[in-house]
C-alpha cells in the first residue's frame, strides 16, 4: 500500500506550503539536493534551478503555470554520468515521460534521481505567460489556482494554457516516485503526497506528515479532465490530419517556417547529437541550388522545408510525449505540436507503443523480431 | 497505357540484391531502364530520410531489397529496415503518398531471374499508379 501524506496549506497560500515542503525535504528526506522551477530575480518567468541550501527556496514555484524548457533535458545533463549524490526533481508529467524515453535512449540514468511529478492543469505559452505574471508570478500562480478552484478552468485574465495541454491525456504523473496531488483534493486545507516506490518512500518517512488516503473524488475528477482533454485532442487528430492531407496541404501548413530549426532544439526527445540538417550534408554546392531551380524554373529558399519536419517525424515521432514545447519554441506560430502529436499518435499506435509510460517498454526502433511486419514485404518472384 | 515512363529508386544491399541484380545483367536477363540503383552495404544502412527524400524530389516509387531475413550479413540489418519501412507505410500516406511507392523485397544473391521479373512488375505497377503528383505540389 503506497504512503500517501497531506503537505498543510498555510494562510491559504499554496506556493509558500510547498516551498516549506520542499525545505523539510531538502533537510530531512535524505537528498543532496532538489531541482525546481523557481522565479529568481525575474519574477515573471521561472526556470529549473538546481538547488542545495534550504534557504534559496523562497521563489520556487513548481505550480506556476509555464514551462520555458521541458526541464528532461536538463535532468539528462544531470544524469549522463554518477552524480555524486541524490537529487530529487520537481518535474510535469510530460518531463517525467520526456525523461523516461531519454533513459531508454541512454541519455540519462534514474538511478542518482527521485522523480517528483505533480499533476498538471496546463501552462500558458512563453510568450503569454509574462503578461500573465505581471511583476509577481507568485501571486499570479495564485490567481490561476483560484480561478480553477471557482470552477473558472484554466483560462484566466484573458489567457489560457496551450493546445498541447488541452489536448493531454496524462495530467497525472503516474509515473513518478512520488507525486503530488492537486485535483479532486481540498486545496484550502492540504495538497497529497504520494510515494508511488520504495525511493518516494524514503523521501517521505522522515518529514513527519500526517498521513491520509485519497480523497474519493480524485478518481472521477481525473476521469472528467483525461475526457475532456482527450476530445480535445481527438479533434485536433482530425483537423491537423485534415490540414495535411497532402504535400500540396503540408506546403503551406509549413508556409512560414523560417528553417530556423528551434522546435527541434525544444524538443526534449529529439535525442541526436548532432542534427543532420546541421551538418554539411545540407551545405548544398552554390550550383545545385540552381540545377534545382531549373526543373521548375523556381525554388523556395531556404531549401528542404518539408524535408526536415518529415526526417523528423521519422526520427521521433515514435518518442513524442506531446509537451507542446515545439510550439512554444517556434518564432512564426506553426503549429507544429499539432502535427508532430498527430503523427506521433499514429506511429505510436502501429508500434503499439505509448512514448513515456515505462521503461519497460521498448522504443519501437531500437527492436526488431524476426517474425514481425510480413505485410510490409513484397513477394519477389 | 500512356508513355509515362516511372522513375523508381532503388536501395540495395550489396550482398543480395546488388549481386542478383549483377546476375540478372550477365545472364542478359531484359531489365527496365527506369530502375535507378543505389548500392548500399546493408538494407539496415536506409535511413528513412532517403526515401523521403527520394519521394520529395518526384520519385515514384521507391525500393529498398536487401537479403533474406537470417541471410543479412550484418545479422539483422534486414530486420531494422522492416521496421523502418513499416514506419514509412504509416506516415506516407497521411500525406498523401500511396503506400505502394514504397516497397520492400528480400532478392538473395543468386536469385538474378527474381530480381528481374520483380523490377519489370514493378515497374508496370507503378505505370499503373501514375506519377508521383509530389512533382507538381512541391516547389523544394
Ligand atoms: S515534437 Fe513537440 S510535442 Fe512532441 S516531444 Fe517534441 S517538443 Fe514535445
Ligand atoms: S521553430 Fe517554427 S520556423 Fe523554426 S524550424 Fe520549427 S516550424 Fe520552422
Ligand atoms: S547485408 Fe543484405 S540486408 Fe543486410
Amino acid at each position: 500500500m503506497a504512503t500517501t501524506v497531506k503537505i498543510p496549506i498555510k494562510d491559504q497560500n499554496l506556493v509558500s506550503s510547498l516551498q516549506d515542503f520542499f525545505k523539510a525535504m531538502l533537510r530531512d528526506g535524505g537528498i543532496n539536493g532538489l531541482m525546481v522551477a523557481q522565479h529568481l530575480p525575474t519574477k515573471n518567468s521561472v526556470m529549473p534551478t538546481l538547488v542545495t541550501d534550504p534557504d534559496k527556496l523562497d521563489t520556487a514555484d513548481p505550480l506556476a503555470p509555464v514551462f520555458p524548457i521541458n526541464a528532461a533535458k536538463v535532468v539528462s545533463k544531470l544524469t549522463r554520468k554518477p552524480l555524486g549524490g541524490k537529487v530529487a526533481v520537481v518535474l510535469r508529467p510530460c518531463e517525467i515521460r520526456a525523461f523516461i524515453e531519454l533513459v531508454k535512449l541512454k541519455q540519462g540514468r534514474v538511478d542518482d534521481v527521485v522523480l517528483i511529478g505533480m499533476d498538471c492543469l496546463g501552462a500558458y505559452s512563453n510568450v503569454q505567460y509574462p503578461d500573465f505574471a505581471g511583476d509577481n508570478g507568485m501571486e499570479a500562480t495564485l490567481r490561476f489556482y483560484r480561478n480553477i478552484q471557482e470552477g473558472k478552468g484554466t483560462a484566466c485574465d484573458g489567457f489560457d494554457v496551450s493546445p498541447a495541454c488541452k489536448a493531454c491525456e496524462h495530467p497525472i504523473p503516474e509515473n513518478a516516485d512520488v507525486l503530488i496531488g492537486l485535483v479532486g483534493v481540498d486545496l484550502k486545507d492540504h495538497l497529497l503526497a504520494k510515494a508511488n516506490t520504495p525511493r518516494g518512500e524514503e523521501l517521505l518517512e522522515n518529514l513527519g506528515l500526517s498521513s491520509t488516503s485519497e480523497p474519493e473524488k480524485r478518481g472521477k475528477e481525473i476521469e472528467k479532465l483525461v475526457t475532456e482533454r482527450l476530445s480535445y485532442r481527438d479533434q485536433m487528430f482530425v483537423e491537423t490530419s485534415e490540414a495535411t492531407a497532402d504535400v500540396g496541404k503540408l506546403v503551406s501548413y509549413l508556409g512560414n517556417c523560417v528553417n530556423c530549426y528551434n522546435c527541434r532544439v525544444a524538443c526534449p526527445v529529439c535525442y541526436c547529437k548532432e542534427c543532420v540538417f546541421l551538418t554539411d550534408v545540407f551545405d548544398h554546392e552554390p550550383s545545385q541550388y540552381l540545377r534545382w531551380a531549373k526543373r521548375k524554373g523556381i525554388l523556395k529558399m531556404p531549401t528542404d522545408t518539408v524535408f526536415f519536419h518529415l526526417t523528423r517525424i521519422a526520427h521521433m515521432s515514435t518518442a513524442c510525449i506531446g509537451c507542446g514545447q515545439c510550439s512554444n519554441a517556434c518564432p512564426n506560430n506553426i503549429p507544429v505540436m499539432e502535427l508532430f502529436r498527430t503523427m506521433a499518435h499514429y506511429t505510436q499506435t502501429a508500434f503499439d507503443y505509448v512514448a513515456g509510460r515505462s521503461l519497460e517498454d521498448d522504443p519501437p526502433l531500437s527492436v526488431f523480431r524476426e517474425d514481425e511486419f510480413q505485410e510490409v514485404v513484397a513477394k519477389s518472384h | 497505357m500512356s508513355d509515362f515512363e516511372p522513375t523508381i529508386i532503388a536501395f540495395v544491399c550489396n550482398w543480395c540484391t546488388y549481386t542478383a541484380a549483377d546476375l540478372a545483367g550477365t545472364s542478359r536477363l531484359t531489365q527496365p531502364p527506369n530502375v535507378r540503383m543505389i548500392r548500399m552495404m546493408c538494407t539496415g544502412m536506409v535511413d528513412p530520410k532517403y526515401v523521403i527524400k527520394a519521394l520529395l524530389e518526384g520519385a515514384d516509387a521507391v525500393l529498398i531489397s536487401g537479403c533474406h531475413p537470417g541471410d543479412c550479413h550484418y545479422i539483422n540489418g534486414n530486420l531494422k529496415a522492416r521496421r523502418r519501412v513499416k514506419l514509412l507505410k504509416e506516415i506516407l500516406p497521411r500525406f498523401g503518398f500511396d503506400q505502394r511507392r514504397v516497397k520492400l523485397t528480400w532478392i538473395g544473391a543468386s536469385e538474378g531471374i527474381d530480381f528481374a521479373n520483380t523490377m519489370n512488375e514493378l515497374v508496370a505497377e507503378v505505370k499503373e499508379l501514375g506519377p508521383n503528383e509530389v512533382r507538381k505540389q512541391m516547389v523544394i
